[in-house]
């Protein structure tokens, strides 16, 4: 039972979290998929808010965890809108990759 | 038990992440998304996070990801896509700039750096200020006093979003078919003259 009884420490969350933001940046960055790269968009907001919750454990504020209830409502804003423009620009072109918008470029 | 559960859970969290990144089809990446993001939950029930962890389930895993779904079912995108990069230096820019970002926070996240003063928005913890209150009343408890400025903001941008929802998802003025009919003319004309550039580019070279 070594196992058990170790100690989760605040720096263990820490990692995780940089893994999990890293995961989701190299995400956004290789993948083409619109709605894809909202996924890790989503991935990284999570990253965050376990890193505020882990502040706010580690210094006993209860302020880290109200600051999480603004990401949560940011990224719930986030979505409705990006998925709007997403739907929008599907009716204009069949594809929702990257590469097919980029018409947009000047 | 506390460093099982981490384990077990950080493993499904880092399982789901790599899902949403390597799944070709977008229906996959978002049920590993619901993985991670229950994961997520349960490290927020481990920190004494308990309104959060419940938010995170309704909102996230419920809400968000059923429009994800909602989406990708509605747009038929549900095929798979492929992962050919069709810009030749992305993909291992990528993956250095990911490495990069991993080093520095891990740099950060290696040593103690928890500090400041403690406790400054009320505790956490019973046994820290005597008052026999839940999770739920301490967060409570700062959101309408010490965040209630951004509080009332959060309101506002929530109607924001809302109405661009609604404009983005509306259509104008015109009556449904015609514009139907004015959209596929307009795609036509832009498609033959995406083809004619490419035309001429041939051509030139």
């Amino acid at each position: 039972m070594t196992l058990a009884a170790a100690d989760v420490t605040a720096n263990y969350y820490l990692v995780l979290a940089a893994l999990l933001f890293t995961v989701g940046a190299i995400g956004l960055l290789v993948r083409r998929n619109v709605l894809v790269m909202f996924m890790c968009v989503e991935l990284m907001l999570n990253a965050a808010n376990l890193t505020f919750v882990t502040f706010a454990r580690e210094l006993d504020d209860v302020g880290g965890q109200a600051i999480v209830f603004f990401t949560l409502v940011v990224a719930a804003a986030e979505v409705a809108v990006g998925l709007g423009i997403i739907v929008a620009i599907f009716r204009r072109r069949r594809g929702a990759t990257a590469d097919d918008l980029h018409i947009l470029k000047g | 038990m506390e460093f099982a559960i981490f384990v077990i859970f950080a493993a499904l969290a880092m399982a789901g992440a790599l899902g949403v990144v390597l799944a070709r089809n977008p229906v996959h990446c978002a049920l590993s998304l619901v993985v991670t993001l229950i994961s997520v939950a349960v490290f927020f029930l481990q920190q004494d996070a308990q309104l959060l962890a419940a938010v995170q389930v309704i909102v996230y895993a419920g809400a968000v990801v059923v429009l994800f779904l909602f989406v990708i079912m509605l747009l038929g995108v549900d095929r798979e896509e492929s992962l050919r990069e069709s810009l030749p230096y992305q993909r291992p820019a990528a993956f250095v700039l990911g490495a990069i970002t991993l080093a520095e926070v891990l740099f950060l996240a290696g040593r103690t750096w928890a500090t400041g003063a403690s406790s400054q928005r009320g505790s956490l913890d019973e046994r820290v200020d005597g008052e026999n209150l839940g999770n739920i009343e301490r967060v409570a408890r700062s959101l309408f006093t010490d965040f209630l400025w951004p509080f009332e903001l959060t309101a506002a941008l929530l109607v924001i979003a809302v109405v661009g929802g609604v404009v983005l998802a509306r259509r104008s003025g015109q009556p449904v078919e015609l514009l139907d009919e004015a959209e596929d003319e307009q795609a036509e004309e832009i498609e033959e003259e995406v083809r004619e550039e490419a035309h001429e580019e041939e051509a030139v070279t």
